[in-house]
């Protein structure tokens, strides 16, 4: 399969002169379009810090990123933005859902962005909704949602636009172990119908689920397996 | 256009489904802020207009002739009234015979040698009651006793300021008065080296200078007590028929040849420059307080804006990190303000033309020296609203520029 993430010495240290703190030490990797790969590692070990700069939230201080043969560092702030907007999902720790729009429309906001018109943005949103169970709560806002509900929600609007990667920042942090199962279940049917999905966990069990774990300790890669 | 559709997507559900009493709140404050441009520069400038509309309708008429400077009367007088008549503007017209006098009070009691009788120097009014009622309805303004009747002698009206019964309480108008006089009371005036005894018949309360320190007789028996027997009159006051011109029938007066006879003005051009000067040192007085309430309401609008723009930073980066762009964003947040503003504008414009309007037409401020107005005129009502929607619109767009331009990551990680 092609390399649809291509990370090349990336380095991220934050501050500068004595205080500087580097918490990325030259990584590199790879990742193949379709695959389903598992960031692990401690606390603090720098597997967020590694998962921001590969789905473009942050800027690495050295290094080369890749993204489905697209030069990140060369793309401007409008350029990343748009350029996640078209090929990239997310979904937070904790679902991070606008409070004051439904299930419906928090899933929509990014066909919206995209051009396509509200009719048809609902459209798609609703089947996204449906795919993670919640054909019933479309209307329902954040605030009378369970955890479960909330993060299906999140889910449901990180591939509504149909992107190329999914990266799940501790998806199930917030979730009791029945509903971490159920969420990690939609991401493994997702990886079976082809989405590349990158997933930051600490949870050894959940890492499983994946193809692939990438193991990071004190800002190195200790191990691929 | 994406980002202006998406912002007003955005706008739209945070207006609709936020706190209904912070909305309320800056509702209000807006609401405030536009009354507080409008309502206090319309006080101030109303303030001279209600001076300048007693002027008018309890002195001079819509348009007024004077002696000229060099004249002691204005010649011609019934020639310049008949002709004034002729016009189909003109309603009514009051010409006044004026002469400078002195009216005493308690001269019969006051007879011990330092004792001396209250004397004022006034000007001493000779009118025709029908006349001088149908362009300033000055019957209308007695407070007590009753008006004049054609052909009666030996009555006078004297203006509340002269009356010391009347003035006690309302600031020191007058520094001399006459004691002890009331309807019924007897004075003596002295015009023209002739002395006469009247009888007070009625008190005439006015808040317009030349009305309320006069002394008013028929105008028969003042002529004959200053020998005037040419019916030449000193003012001519004239009202016209609603909605019609003053400065047209100033101009055909003046082209009537009556310029060279007497001073011929509309009401507002016999008050003088003062006044015009007094308008405009309000209108500054009212711009700089309307400044500074505009200022009040961007900082109020910046930090309301702010405030939600901090609260709500986590998600602003979450916007902006799937893919929501920063003009989208901040298109969301200059919508809102222009919501408050227009709401704001719009209540203010409600209370205004609806509530406060009509309640002032109807019970003018009881100013000392006038019945103050609130005098709003759309244009600038209008311009006041535009003004406060611009500033509340950059006012809105800054706060939310500042924290969008943060760091999406940091944004939402909350660092």
């Amino acid at each position: 399969m092609p390399i649809i993430i291509d990370a090349i010495n990336v380095v991220k240290a934050y501050g500068e002169g004595e205080l500087q703190h580097t918490v990325l030490k030259n990584i590199s990797l790879q990742i193949e379009e379709g695959e389903f790969v598992a960031i692990m590692g401690r606390s603090g070990a720098g597997k967020s810090t590694l998962m921001y700069q590969l789905s473009l939230l942050d800027r690495p201080t050295e290094g080369e990123i890749i993204l489905d043969g697209v030069y990140a560092n060369t793309l401007e702030e409008d350029e990343r933005t748009r350029f996640r907007l078209h090929n990239l999902g997310y979904v937070f720790q904790d679902y991070a859902l606008m409070p004051e729009l439904t299930a419906l429309e928090n899933v929509a906001v990014p066909l919206l962005m995209q051009g396509k018109s509200k009719k048809e943005a609902y459209e798609k949103a609703t089947v996204a909704l449906d795919s993670v169970s919640l054909a019933e709560r479309l209307m329902n806002l954040p605030s009378q949602l369970s955890g479960g509900e909330q993060q299906r929600v999140s889910i449901a609007r990180s591939i509504a636009h149909g992107p190329k990667i999914l990266f799940a920042d501790e998806p199930t942090a917030n979730l009791d172990s029945e509903t971490s199962r159920q969420v990690l279940g939609i991401f493994r049917e997702l990886n079976d119908k082809g989405q590349t999905i990158v997933m930051v966990t600490h949870e050894k069990e959940f890492g499983l689920l994946a193809d692939r774990i990438i193991t990071v300790q004190d800002g190195n890669i200790v191990s691929y397996r | 256009m994406d980002s202006l559709r998406v912002g007003w997507f955005l706008a739209l559900r945070q207006i609709k489904r936020s706190s209904i009493w912070t909305t309320l709140l800056i509702i209000f404050i807006m609401t405030l802020t536009f009354l507080n441009l409008v309502v206090v520069g319309g006080i101030l400038v109303g303030l001279t207009a209600g001076a300048s509309l007693a002027y008018e309708r309890q002195y001079s008429g819509e348009v007024f002739l004077r002696n000229l400077m060099t004249k002691e009367y204005i010649e011609q007088s019934e020639n310049v009234m008949r002709t004034a008549r002729s016009f189909p503007e003109v309603a009514a017209i009051s010409g006044r015979y004026i002469q400078g006098g002195k009216v005493e009070a308690n001269y019969k009691t006051a007879v011990g040698p330092k004792q001396s009788p209250d004397s004022i120097g006034v000007q001493i009014v000779g009118i025709d009651p029908v006349s001088e009622n149908a362009v300033t309805g000055i019957g209308e303004r007695l407070i007590s006793g009753e008006d004049l009747k054609i052909g009666e002698e030996g009555y006078v009206l004297l203006g509340k300021n002269l009356v010391e019964k009347y003035t006690v309480g309302s600031g020191p108008i007058s520094v001399v008065v006459l004691h002890g006089i009331d309807v019924g009371s007897r004075v003596r005036i002295n015009v023209a080296g002739r002395e006469g005894e009247f009888t007070v018949k009625g008190i005439i309360k006015s808040k317009v200078g030349d009305v309320s320190m006069r002394v008013y007789m028929v105008d028969a028996e003042l002529r004959r007590m200053i020998g005037r027997s040419d019916k030449n009159v000193d003012e001519i006051a004239i009202r016209l028929v609603p909605g019609a011109s003053a400065t047209q029938v100033r101009d055909g007066l003046k082209a009537a040849g009556f310029e060279s006879l007497a001073r011929v003005e509309t009401s507002r051009e016999s008050q003088g420059t003062f006044l015009d000067d007094i308008e405009k040192t309000f209108a500054m007085l009212a711009n700089v307080i309307g400044g500074i309430g505009i200022i009040v309401a961007s900082i109020t609008v910046f930090i309301v804006i702010f405030i939600n723009a901090v609260t709500r930073r986590k998600y602003i980066g979450i916007l902006k990190g799937i893919g929501v762009t920063a003009s989208a964003i901040e298109i969301s947040y200059v919508l809102q303000s222009i919501f408050y503003a227009l709401i704001g504008a719009g209540l203010g414009l409600i209370v205004v033309y609806a509530v406060l309007k009509p309640y002032f037409d109807g019970h003018p401020i009881n100013f000392p020296f006038s019945d103050g107005l609130l005098v709003v005129p759309i244009d600038g009502t209008m311009l006041r609203a535009a003004v406060l929607i611009a500033v509340t619109i950059v006012a809105g767009y800054f706060p939310a520029r500042m924290i969008i331009s943060k760091n999406t990551l940091d944004s939402i990680l909350g660092r």
